[in-house]
């Protein structure tokens, strides 16, 4: 089969994306969301079919996937073999992605039509949904690693601009900013490892630059594994700076403070970017990498683990004392996310042993789909009560009850409950760490049952703690078709995805596998997960003051937590403090006083030498007389006594 | 006859040159200034009488000189007077201490 | 070819100008100038195309040499390559740009107009010039006339600003004098004739010694033009004072005569000497672009802001030069070209906003894009391309100068690298901070009543956009058209090394 036909997939929401941005104001105010919609429906057709053809026809060769390079332009040669190449490259993973990608986006932009309806800016909007899928897509099907820079921070940019959508709310304002300058110094660890990579490689691809960096023979390999800084070789640098780049966009500790913030943007936004699609890009990235990362140096995989480890614990902690809903669903982000970069670096290379790989693979594709519910369903009631805070809901089980349902099916899917989507992918992720650290795998079962405690106390709040009667602002129904056919496709999909056998599509090494699941380890998992659920229901399901005697028991620690263990404190005293006033401040008023001093010192100083020496002019004939008398005086007396 | 040193000729141009100097350089007047102007071109005009009649009797050089500078003298004498002439015009005065337009 | 249209085109458009009554006919003639001159430079493009892809393979295309002054052997002697096509281009773009935005311009408008064009004229000549005496004597033309625009058409301290420009590329000036005598004094082939020629003395062997003296006057002296620390203050000061198509051409078109001079005249003839200074010019390179990018954080004013960053962004030309690869100059010349677009646009944002608001100050602004959506979303585009996007052209120079920096494998070399990548993010920081408080935000009472951009604003705009996202979708183009430049430069350097 002819694979170019994949480049439609992106182009069409770049079409989109140039139609309405141009035009879109003027011609397509209203009609600009059905444009976006049928242009991704498009999309997902092609890239559904093209997914099929790749699982299902002639994508395996012996067993093993393999990777087809569709399309490959140069784009712009640094020296010969060092060049950009925009084309796009199939394997397993973008294959999957692209279903993910496109699949999660049209949701989204079927949920928009009805939820930003009415907006000053509905066109707009649609144009940077668009934006943000072209660059998604583009990303995912990178061949070139600078290529997929490019998309990464064309991501990026779309990700501000839909988080600023709110321009004149200046907390949108100040979140899109953090979203965008956290992730651009995470960014600028990944192209400082670029060009470590690239440059001992001797190449951008990525295709070869992993068979010249896995290959312990190869001068390049030899070459980056020689040449050190600070003791440790560059391959282990570049790879831990463009593990920085991925911990940025994927908001793992310490840089996930912009994530939170982010869910400043409207919330359909929330779900596609900040959930789904652009926060799992740093998960992708590695899994990109994954053979130089396993065959060449696992010591940064232990780095990945425990950053993972570390991020869904924190965040699973921080998500139990959050009050706003989406911050809830933002943390439990970076948890999940957290676990699969757990999953990844707990993984080996090839066959029974990169579980891990698989399990965090098969995670991103089910979390995909239960989060974006999760968040749609927040959407949908964030639309009905017009409030983020879990106090102004309750009770609302009654009144949304198709909202109700989707966000239950979401929450036992997230929970792990089999035979629920999370289930599945959990397990292969817990068993993985089960086999290769049992630290690690001890705080990921305690971040299982935090999760399940918070997404249920989530679940509750919302639903069930106050009477029904309440909650009178129920002015207009649950929403228009737009809003509910989306969430009930992804609850079917929560429901489904996890029966799907991954470890026979997506693996390491490409090879097809047959693993199975394994019941008895499941037992404990399952357990504690409805452990938390049983908590959660004990504590939130009634109005009552329980919540706030078990905040109590905690104390400091509670405080510390809700407080999100004042991170964004110390950033702030970082940034504010010292990056101002310690360096950008004095650099100002360096400039200003000490270089421009400098020269306006040579300045005045000409001045004030030439304003001394003015009175000689002094316009008297008789003094100048006296000036050219003295001076032949002068020179005669020269000429007469000292020139021989 | 005694002769009369060259020395002494000297001497007299030489006073003659230095009082014309100090006449150009402490008047205000410019006439004055002018009349000094011509005592430092005669005392340069016996200058050459004397060393002409004193070291080269059998040249005339010296004698044309002088004659030349008696007419540049007279030429310039002229063109300085018509300066004067407009500068009173000007300045409703002829002192060198009220034409000093020409400073910083 | 006759190449020397591109000089005669807008001096006869100068002529005109002085023959015009009022506004309403300088400024169309003006325009028609500009397009004329646009219209040149891609004739030119093409012709260039053509010739390279027949095989020809000169160094310079469209040469023509006449004598001009016998005794000293100089020598009226234009020519071009991809380099100079390239800011050829750039020149009509931005004086396009500049013509369109002052098109309102009610005060002494023929004078205006003409000292515009004038400019254009210097530049030009500047760009095609390959003899060194007709190059400087072109840098001199482009001088005077920014003194005027800035010092009479300007705002603030304007005559304290236009002194201080005036002085300090003066003195650039007398350093580049200083440079180019020295060149040709040492020229002697040994039969007694010195000459301007550059290509002539790219074929010669300077002693290294002799280099090593006058490269210092030559590369500061363009540096003065290109904003190289320490003697980057009139930057600034010239930039925020200038009325708006004056900072445009000054940043746009000015600064990168100094940046063409160092390439083409100091490093091209003084190899030697460029690889002895290397360490010194990467050291005040990285200074200028992490200082410059820290000092713009604490501004206030959206000119300054502008012009700190373009000392930082000028900081990626000088490195990019002084590191010496291949990569890396290519890389320089593209900045030049991106930064030169880039902070057009950017000036004639900062032009549109000032000229309704009546502020610069950040603070004072808010919330336009609710009010002016085009011209935020310009604002807002210029600032994005500042702090390196992808897709527009400031990511494509800024990726290239990183690149070429690192194959210079020197480890301190890279080193300054990693800090000229740090930042990008300072200057997503300040640019952030800026659109973030202009554009976005809550909205002022008092500028609810605003209007939008004006068609020639828009055209304005428009033009220099088209520029900045072609080159950022398709940077092969420029690459491709500047890259046997750049070879001819490398040869010369490299064989020496």
């Amino acid at each position: 089969m002819n694979y170019s036909i994949i480049a439609l997939i992106p182009l069409l929401p770049l079409a989109t994306f140039i139609l309405l941005g141009l035009f879109g104001r003027k011609y397509f105010q209203t009609s600009g969301g059905i444009i976006a919609t049928v242009a991704l429906l498009a999309s997902a057709i092609i890239s559904l079919y093209v997914t099929y053809h790749y699982f299902f026809i002639d994508g395996k060769v012996n067993g093993t996937y393999r990777h087809i390079t569709a399309l490959n332009y140069t784009w712009l040669e640094f020296s010969p073999g060092i060049s950009i190449d925009m084309g796009i490259l199939i394997d397993p993973i973008s294959m999957m992605m692209i279903v993910v990608v496109t699949f999660i986006s049209l949701m989204v932009h079927i949920f928009s039509l009805g939820y930003m309806k009415g907006e000053d800016r509905f066109s707009t909007y649609f144009a940077f949904l668009s934006l943000f899928t072209f660059s998604m897509l583009g990303l995912v099907l990178s061949t070139n690693i600078f290529q997929l820079y490019i998309f990464w921070e064309l991501v990026g940019l779309s990700s501000f601009l839909l988080i600023g959508y709110y321009f004149y709310k200046p907390s949108a304002v100040a979140a899109s900013k953090k979203a965008f300058i956290v992730t651009r110094f995470a960014d600028l660890g990944f192209l400082i490892g670029i060009l470590m990579l690239g440059f001992h490689a001797q190449t951008l691809d990525i295709s070869t630059l992993i068979q010249n960096l896995t290959n312990h023979q190869s001068p390049q390999f030899i070459g980056i594994t020689t040449a050190s800084f600070l003791g440790v070789s560059l391959l282990t640098w570049g790879l831990s700076l463009v593990f920085i780049g991925g911990a940025g966009k994927s908001a793992m500790f310490p840089l996930h403070i912009w994530l939170p913030d982010a869910m400043e943007g409207p919330t359909p936004v929330s779900a596609l970017i900040h959930a789904a699609t652009m926060v799992v890009a740093g998960v992708y990235l590695i899994a990109r990498l994954f053979p130089v990362y396993a065959l060449s140096a696992p010591q940064v995989l232990e780095i990945i683990m425990s950053v993972g480890a570390v991020s869904a614990l924190i965040a699973a902690i921080i998500a139990c004392t959050q009050t706003d809903i989406k911050r809830v669903l933002a943390y439990s982000t970076m948890s999940q996310i957290g676990y699969m970069m757990l999953a990844l670096g707990v993984s080996k290379y090839g066959g029974e042993d990169g579980l891990g790989y698989i399990g965090s693979m098969f995670h991103l594709f089910t979390h995909a789909f239960f989060k974006s519910l999760l968040f749609l369903g927040a959407g949908a009631v964030i639309h009905f009560i017009h409030s983020n805070e879990m106090k102004d809901m309750g009770g609302l089980r009654k009144l949304m009850p198709l909202t109700h349902i989707t966000f239950l099916i979401a929450c036992l899917a997230i929970a792990g409950i089999p035979p629920f989507a999370g289930f599945f992918s959990k397990e292969e992720i817990l068993l993985a760490a089960f086999r290769a650290n049992k630290f690690i795998y001890g705080i990921a079962l305690f971040t299982a049952g935090l999760t399940s405690f918070y997404m249920f106390r989530l679940y509750f709040s919302i639903f069930w703690n106050k009477p029904s009667t309440e909650n009178k602002t129920g002015h207009h129904g649950e929403g228009t078709w737009s809003m509910k056919i989306p969430l009930v496709v992804l609850a079917v999909c929560s429901l489904l995805a996890g029966l799907v056998p991954f470890a026979n599509y997506i693996t390491s090494d490409g090879a097809v596998l047959n693993a199975t699941n394994n019941i008895m380890f499941s037992i404990v998992p399952v357990a504690v997960s409805l452990g938390g659920i049983l908590l959660s229901a004990y504590l939130y399901k009634k109005e009552n003051d329980k919540p706030v005697r078990a905040a109590a028991l905690f104390g400091t620690f509670y405080k510390a937590a809700h407080k999100k263990f004042y991170i964004d404190e110390m950033y702030l005293f970082v940034t504010q403090r010292i990056l101002f006033n310690l360096i950008a401040r004095p650099a100002a008023w360096v400039d200003k006083n000490i270089v421009d001093g400098f020269m306006n010192l040579t300045a005045t100083t000409t001045g004030k030498v030439s304003e001394s020496i003015k009175a000689m002019q002094s316009g008297r004939l008789q003094s100048y007389a006296i000036y050219f008398f003295g001076g032949v005086i002068a020179m005669a007396a020269l000429f007469i006594y000292w020139w021989k | 006859m005694n002769t009369i040193p060259l020395t002494h000729i000297l001497f007299v141009s030489t006073a003659l040159f230095f009082i014309g100097m100090y006449g150009l350089f402490t008047r205000r007047n410019i006439i004055t200034m002018l009349m000094s102007i011509e005592l430092i071109l005669n005392s340069v005009n016996i200058n050459f009488i004397a060393f002409n009649k004193y070291l080269h009797p059998a040249n005339l050089d010296g004698v044309f000189f002088t004659i030349f500078i008696i007419a540049i003298a007279a030429a310039e004498a002229a063109v300085a007077i018509a300066i004067i002439i407009n500068l009173y015009r000007n300045h409703k005065s002829i002192d060198i201490e009220d034409a000093a337009e020409m400073k910083y | 070819m006759f190449l020397s249209s591109l000089i005669i085109a807008p001096l006869i458009t100068c002529v005109i100008i002085l023959f015009c009554r009022g506004l309403k006919q300088v400024r169309i003639i003006s325009l028609a100038g500009a397009i004329v001159q646009m219209i040149l430079a891609f004739i030119f493009l093409i012709q260039y195309w053509k010739e390279r892809s027949s095989g020809n393979t000169s160094a310079m295309l469209f040469e023509s040499d006449h004598t001009w002054f016998a005794a000293l052997n100089i020598h009226y002697h234009i020519g071009i390559d991809g380099i100079s096509l390239a800011m050829i281009l750039l020149t009509a773009f931005v004086v396009i740009a500049g013509v369109l935005v002052s098109w309102t311009m009610e005060k002494l408008s023929k004078e205006f107009f003409f000292l515009l064009l004038f400019l254009s004229v210097g530049a030009y000549g500047f760009f095609i010039s390959l003899d060194l005496f007709t190059l400087f004597f072109f840098l001199e033309v482009a001088v005077i006339p920014k003194f005027l625009l800035i010092g009479i058409w300007g705002s603030g301290k304007k005559e304290y600003s236009a002194m201080k420009l005036a002085l300090m590329l003066m003195g650039g000036s007398a350093l580049v004098f200083v440079g180019l005598a020295g060149l040709y004094f040492n020229t002697a082939n040994g039969n007694g004739a010195h000459t301007f020629d550059l290509l002539q003395i790219a074929q010669m062997h300077i002693p290294a010694n002799v280099q090593k003296i006058f490269f210092p006057f030559a590369f500061v002296g363009f540096g003065i033009f290109t904003a190289l620390f320490p003697f980057h203050t009139w930057v600034p000061d010239g930039h925020s004072s200038a009325p708006t198509a004056a900072s445009m051409f000054l940043a746009g078109i000015s600064m990168k005569l100094g940046g063409y001079g160092c390439l083409r005249v100091a490093t091209f003839l003084m190899p030697d000497a460029a690889h002895a200074y290397a360490p010194v010019i990467i050291l005040l390179a990285t200074i200028a672009i992490i200082y410059g990018a820290f000092a713009t954080m604490m501004q206030t004013d959206l000119k300054y802001i502008n012009a700190y960053s373009s000392v930082s962004h000028c900081g990626f030309v000088l490195l990019g030069i002084g590191m010496l690869t291949r990569t890396s100059i290519n890389g320089a010349v593209l900045q030049m070209v991106s930064h030169g677009l880039m902070t057009a646009l950017f000036f004639a944002a900062i032009g549109m906003i000032y000229s309704r608001t009546h502020t610069r100050l950040v603070a004072q602004l808010g919330g336009l894009l609710k009010v002016t959506p085009f011209i935020s979303t310009v604002f807002v585009i210029a600032g994005l391309c500042s702090l390196g996007l992808p897709g527009l052209s400031g990511f494509v120079a800024e990726m290239t100068v990183f690149m070429g920096s690192w194959q210079n494998p020197d480890k301190l070399y890279r080193l300054a690298t990693i800090l000229a990548c740090a930042s990008i993010v300072v200057t997503a920081v300040y640019i952030l901070r800026a659109a973030g408080k202009t554009v976005m935000g809550p909205l002022s009472n008092a500028y609810d009543k605003l209007t939008d951009a004006t068609w020639n604003e828009k055209i304005a705009a428009g033009l220099l956009i088209v520029a900045i996202v072609i080159i950022g979708v398709a940077p092969f183009l420029l690459y491709d058209l500047v890259k046997p430049g750049t070879e001819l430069i490398m040869n010369k350097i490299l064989i020496l090394k």
